[in-house]
């Protein structure tokens, strides 16, 4: 199985997401879309690493991972609080830094 | 050409000489710095200082004349007072006789008006800083006879021509009184202009600006300098003497109090420029263009002076305007060359004593009517203030030349040397002096009548307080300056004539005095013709004045002449039609551009700035999508730049 497969998966997936990330209005599937291109980028170091026969890019996913997860509790922390004081959850509707 | 004199190192007494302007000077300093404090004796050391300086001048004097002839010029050095390089200017003292007859003259008349303003300003509360700017005076005035250098020349000169702006604007209360003063400086400035050039102009060309070098050095001046040079000398000259076309001032300056008309207006700061010019006279030697620009300076300056005199109907504006006139036949004078030097000196002196005295009379007068200075008020005073008329009186003869009085001697000395000019010159110069001389009487009794004489226009007025007119004799601390100032200008001219004393005193100055070569008349007529015109004069006034009644109010019918005349013979309109409305407009016109053009950039840039700004903040939508698609398409941006470098 060719590695190029892999990555073009990773390429389709990252596209889903940012795409998803630019169209979706519910704050929590922007936060899913967010998740899903990390993923697509884990995936890709993963590829990489295989490719390239060292263990840099897996090392480089567990970071990543890592990341990810601080980052989903303080976005989730974020949305949680902004929705208790708007009780919407429309991105949309967060816009006081408009002109 | 004239020897110059050899010049030697002051001894003796002259080595004191530095006093003589230190002690006014410090008596100013006093004044000023004390303040209020000093308000119940600050005259009295304004007075001791003036006294002072002149008993050590006169010790000086009578020193140097003991002296023989070719010793008489001496020079005391100080100190050195500008060392830099190429420039070395000295600050040191000239002791000739020209020199130290100005001394006499400034401190002798300068203590007898410091006496009399002890009275004159008896009641008002501002005396002490009057005495402290009085002193100031002085000390300028020394400065400017004493150096030995056209720069201490020049220090002198502004510092006089400050003393003048404070004394002129004296009473502070007066706008008029601020105007004139504003006027007097900056006409002074545009002559100062002038000698500033002139100081230049001896610089670049000798190197030097020390007199002894340069009056050595002259001759090696090319004629288009020297001709520069004497013209910018005159400007100067012109703008302290109040010539033609600066003279406007000294009239506005009237508004100073009495004392400074007297001192200031008439004896000394005025005759700055006769002494400037006499003192340079081995400049002017060398120039007949620049002699003749001299002469006919002083000539149109002493015709204005005699024709608007006619017209006035303030008794100050008449002696200023007198004394504009005088100080024309002084620059005529001078302007004659060595025919002329030591006459206009002469009759600086002559001049100095009489009208100073006929000032300090005006100033009786007016003390004696409430400050009331229009004639038209006055009227038979003659028996209220027997003193004032008389000494009055006497100034007046001499001012006119009443035979055997000194104005006789002086101005007639110089008409003559005026009519032996070669060519036209004879005949316009002396033309036109005697016919001022003609003016000169009429106009002078024209005054005394309207004063002293006739019925008492002012027993039915009231002043301008609202009281009724109490006409009565002086202090006697004014009344003695005044009798000594008579006597000087009854005697002073016969003595100082009497074998040409005086000219063969200041010959080490000014070279000898010589005869000129006969011209348009003999020499024997010119006295006789002269006279004739004054007593015209005088027969017209009293024919026009004498025999009518002055009417009280100004007639406003009148013919051509008179208004020309009360117009200054439109002299103001002139000079705000070329200078003051042009000069207005200049201003505004660069306000304008401040405002419009130079703050039009700056808030132009700092409008821009925000309109800018308003349009570039319309991409803060505050969408939280669209800031997500810049994100991601900036970032796009980044990759395909890496990837174009990459495979470039």
């Amino acid at each position: 199985m060719s590695p190029t497969n892999y990555l073009l998966l990773s390429a389709l997936l990252f596209s889903i997401g940012a795409v998803g990330v630019l169209v979706r209005r519910n704050a929590i599937v922007v936060f899913m879309c967010v998740e899903l291109m990390l993923n697509a980028v884990n995936l890709t170091l993963v590829t990489f690493s295989r490719m390239n026969g060292g263990l840099d890019g897996q090392v480089m996913a567990f970071f990543v991972m890592v990341v990810a997860a601080a980052e989903v509790v303080v976005g989730l922390a974020i949305i949680m609080s902004i929705f208790r004081t708007r009780r919407s959850s429309s991105i949309d509707d967060a816009n006081l830094l408009k002109y | 050409m004239t020897e110059l004199p050899e010049i030697g190192a002051a001894t003796g007494v002259a080595s004191l000489a530095w006093l003589l302007f230190v002690l006014p000077a410090l008596g100013a300093l006093v004044l000023f710095v004390t303040g209020r404090r000093a308000d119940r004796w600050g005259h009295w050391l304004g007075v001791l200082t003036v006294v002072a300086s002149f008993v050590i001048g006169l010790l000086i004097f009578l020193e140097t004349t003991g002296l023989p002839e070719a010793e008489r010029s001496r020079e005391l050095s100080l100190f050195q007072w500008i060392g830099v390089a190429g420039l070395h200017v000295d600050f040191g003292l000239r002791l000739d006789p020209l020199s130290l007859t100005f001394v006499l003259l400034i401190t002798g008349v300068g203590s007898l008006i410091h006496i009399y303003s002890t009275g004159y300003m008896g009641h008002d509360p501002g005396r002490r800083r009057f005495f402290a700017q009085l002193n100031l005076f002085v000390a300028a005035m020394l400065v400017l006879v004493l150096g030995n250098n056209f720069v201490m020349l020049y220090l002198g000169w502004e510092g006089v021509g400050l003393a003048s702006y404070l004394l002129i604007g004296f009473y502070q209360d007066r706008p008029s009184a601020a105007t004139a003063a504003k006027k007097a400086f900056i006409m002074n400035r545009v002559g100062d202009v002038g000698l500033a050039i002139a100081i230049f102009l001896l610089w670049t060309n000798l190197g030097t600006v020390q007199y002894s070098e340069v009056f050595e050095r002259a001759g090696e001046l090319s004629p288009g300098v020297l001709v520069a040079i004497a013209v910018m000398l005159l400007l100067g000259a012109c703008g302290k003497s109040g010539q033609f076309p600066l003279q406007s001032w000294l009239p506005d300056a009237m508004e100073g109090p009495t004392p400074v008309s007297a001192l200031i207006h008439a004896a000394t700061m005025v005759t700055a420029g006769v002494y400037l010019i006499a003192r340079a006279n081995p400049i002017y030697n060398l120039t007949e263009t620049g002699r003749l620009v001299v002469t006919l300076i002083g000539v149109i300056t002493l015709l204005i002076g005699a024709i608007i005199g006619c017209a006035y109907d303030d008794i100050k504006k008449v002696l200023a305007y007198s004394t504009v006139s005088q100080i024309g036949y002084m620059i005529l004078a001078v302007g004659l060359g060595p025919a002329g030097y030591a006459l206009g000196i002469l009759h600086l002196l002559t001049h100095g004593f009489f009208k100073a005295g006929l000032f300090l009379g005006a100033g009786s007068v007016m003390h004696a009517m409430n400050d009331n200075v229009d004639m038209r008020h006055y009227g038979g005073l003659f028996k209220h203030m027997k003193i004032t008329s008389i000494t009055f009186l006497l100034g007046y003869l001499a001012l006119i030349g009443f035979p055997f009085l000194s104005g006789y001697f002086s101005k007639d000395a110089i008409i003559e040397a005026a009519f032996a000019a070669p060519g036209w010159q004879g005949w316009v110069f002396g033309g036109a002096a005697t016919l001022a001389a003609g003016l000169t009487a009429f106009y002078m009794t024209r005054l005394v009548l309207m004063t002293f004489f006739g019925e008492e226009r002012w027993k039915d007025l009231k002043s301008a307080d609202g009281k009724d007119y109490h006409p009565h004799e002086s202090p006697a601390s004014m009344t003695a300056p005044m009798i000594l100032l008579a006597v000087g200008s009854v005697f002073a001219g016969f003595l100082l004539s009497n074998g040409e004393l005086l000219a063969h005193w200041l010959s080490p100055s000014l070279g000898e005095l010589q005869e000129g070569a006969h011209g348009a008349l003999p020499h024997e007529v010119v006295p006789w013709l002269v006279v004739g015109f004054s007593a015209l004069g005088v027969l017209i006034a009293y024919l026009v004045v004498g025999r009518r009644p002055t009417p009280v109010e100004r007639p406003v019918k009148v013919s051509w002449p008179v208004r020309a005349a009360r117009k200054d013979l439109y002299a103001n309109a002139l000079n705000e039609a070329l200078f003051e409305r042009p000069g207005l407009a200049l201003t505004a016109g660069f306000v304008a551009t401040d405002d419009r053009g130079v703050d039009g950039v700056v808030n132009g840039a700092g409008s821009l700035l925000t309109g800018s700004s308003s349009v570039l903040r319309r991409a803060q939508t505050g969408f939280v999508r669209s800031y997500a698609l810049s994100m991601l398409g900036g970032s796009l941006l980044v990759v395909a730049a890496l990837l174009a470098v990459r495979f470039a």
